[in-house]
């Protein structure tokens, strides 16, 4: 699956327009930091990692794990868009019974790689995957994506250590630097900059991009896959509400849905 | 009894050995290989065995992505690191995944002795116990738990395995298998039961010794698998003879006497009294001198089950 970038623009935008419908559809969830990642994830799932939602449990696939798991909606409109799952489920997000819980479970829902939610995890969670696979002696990436909140979980530095001193050049992690976290700006709260440089005194390939540009994204991935010897980090500036004039960088967007009105605002936007 | 053995060092050798007959076992710690006897299986199986360093709460995650990948990781580290102290790790990335990830923390209880009450962990069964999808076993010889750490291996779900800083005696010949849900009647009596895991096995064969020269029959049974517990070798217990004495070298708050209270209420009630710390910490101090500081020696075991009895016949 290799798509181009135009196609990408119109796969990206139709997933912002599922991420609000289906958090609207549930009442709660959360858009703001969906729409910041989307242009990263369906990347990745569109044009970068190699996986088929016909055989979700081959071992050489590319696996993907979400440490914001908040953002969930986007990863649920991206796994549907594919055929993990019928489209229809996504109306059913965070309702009683559903198989799309208000933060990834892996046993509930086809194609998520790991129970996610609790912050500061997933990185770990990749760092085992890609250790497991390399063990195994297969070709297969893993892929991180991670909020910069979350990046002042002490865990997320204790597994940035480890996968550089395990050398894990199958390993990608990508930061959605959209520097806005639920209590205000990400630099008020409490500082994580300068980011960059601290992937790098870790001992990580850092690739500083803008997380809306798929050639500067595509392009990141590629050199990623080319750095055999230690780990690549994205750090991508990112908007958070990107996508959507009156949500873009608007903390409270962070956990709160749009009105039915908002929607429909939204959704003309999107066309 | 002559022969000893401390189940850390089963656990480690049984490490070892599974490595030789399963290619997917791995093993990661977190400085602590050389206690844990982890490095057992590491010096035999460098390329399996991921040394962590001081960082648990990523240990037990990478455990978790391994598992994801296929492989079958066995984590260890002081039993006060890898539970109480990652415990929203273990819940999220191991229990809620619901994988393959087998967590041994050694150097549980008391008997972790001299190092203090910030070592000795005294409620990681409770933490462990109260995840959905989580095993808890804490073996009570070296003969148990070699064979607690093949069954972990063939067991789908996450397992927590409890060993222990000191020599024990070796109880159980080598036909001895742990089973998930399977407690063993070790010594038959009619009186009273002391049921009891881990270390406080022998201290509850002894005391049933004491019990004897008093013509009291007391009925020994150990229950190495705490979560999923037989109950039925419990009920039993409690209809047969006159209550059962709990033996846990941790807090009778969420461990092995809660975990035959909430049996036995449920589904026959019957007589208990705990043994075990009683909502204090620990301190530093010879074990031996510890377990008789706390109530938790061999005398204290053997005054339960007298008072139990008494207690019984002034209701009668």
């Amino acid at each position: 699956m290799s798509k181009s970038v135009s196609e990408l623009v119109d796969l990206s935008r139709s997933v912002r327009r599922e991420i609000l419908k289906m958090t609207t559809a549930a009442g709660s969830g959360h858009p703001g930091g969906s729409l910041s990642s989307a242009d990263l994830v369906t990347s990745l799932y569109f044009s970068e990692m190699n996986h088929s939602p016909d055989d979700p449990d081959d071992p050489e696939r590319d696996k993907f794990v979400l440490s914001k798991g908040h953002a969930c909606p986007l990863l649920y409109a991206v796994l549907a868009e594919l055929g993990y799952f019928p489209k229809e489920e996504l109306s059913s997000l965070r309702k009683t019974g559903s198989m799309l819980q208000g933060h990834p479970d892996k046993s509930k829902t086809p194609g998520v790689e790991s129970s996610t939610g609790s912050l500061g995890q997933g990185l770990s969670v990749a760092c085992g995957i890609a250790l497991g696979d390399r063990l195994s002696g297969r070709e297969s990436r893993t892929y991180c994506l991670l909020g910069c909140g979350e990046s002042q979980e002490g865990q997320v530095w204790e597994a940035a250590m480890s996968a550089a001193h395990y050398k894990l050049g199958n390993l990608c992690a990508i930061v959605d630097n959209n520097n806005l976290q639920i209590d205000g700006k990400t630099c008020e709260v409490m500082n994580i900059e300068p980011v960059a440089d601290k992937w790098r005194a870790f001992g990580w390939n850092v690739l500083e991009i803008d997380g809306h540009n798929f050639d500067e994204i595509l392009k990141a991935f590629e050199q990623a896959r080319g750095c055999k010897g230690e780990p690549t980090v994205l750090v991508a500036k990112t908007v958070k509400g990107k996508g959507v004039s009156f949500m873009e960088n608007v903390c409270d967007y962070h956990g709160k849905v749009l009105t039915g009105e908002e929607l429909e605002r939204a959704l003309e936007e999107l066309k | 009894m002559s022969e000893e053995i401390a189940t850390r060092q089963a656990y480690g050798e049984a490490l070892a050995e599974l490595g030789e007959r399963n290619q997917d076992v791995v093993a990661l710690d977190a400085d602590l290989s050389k206690s844990t006897k982890s490095a057992i299986f590491a010096a035999k199986f460098p390329e399996r065995f991921f040394e962590m360093g001081v960082a648990e709460a990523n240990m037990i995650g990478t455990a978790a992505g391994l598992a994801i990948s296929g492989k079958i990781p066995f984590a260890s580290s002081f039993a006060v690191f890898c539970t109480d102290r990652v415990f929203d790790q273990v819940r999220v990335s191991v229990a809620y995944n619901n994988l393959n990830v087998n967590i041994c923390g050694s150097h549980a209880g008391l008997a972790t002795g001299e190092d203090g009450a910030t070592h000795q962990a005294t409620e990681d069964i409770a933490l462990m116990r109260v995840l959905p999808n989580m095993s808890v076993v804490c073996p009570a010889d070296s003969t148990e738990a070699k064979s607690a750490v093949f069954a972990s291996a063939e067991r789908s779900g996450p397992v927590y395995i409890r060993t222990c800083r000191l020599k024990t005696p070796v109880l159980f010949d080598s036909s001895h298998e742990f089973s998930f849900g399977k407690g063993n009647i070790v010594k038959e009596g009619t009186d009273v039961s002391l049921a009891a895991c881990g270390i406080m096995l022998s201290k509850a064969l002894e005391a049933a010794e004491l019990l004897k020269k008093e013509n009291i029959s007391a009925r020994v049974i150990n229950l190495p698998s705490i979560k999923p517990l037989d109950e039925s070798i419990v009920l039993k217990a409690a209809s047969e003879t006159q209550g059962i004495v709990s033996c846990e070298d941790h807090s009778v708050i969420g461990g092995l006497g809660s975990a035959i209270a909430e049996a036995l209420c449920e589904k026959n009630p019957g007589r208990l009294a705990r043994v075990g710390l009683r909502n204090v910490f620990g301190e530093s101090g010879n074990p031996e001198e510890l377990y008789k500081k706390f109530s938790m020696d061999v005398n204290s075991i053997y005054n339960s089950a007298k008072k139990l009895l008494q207690n019984g016949n002034d209701e009668q």
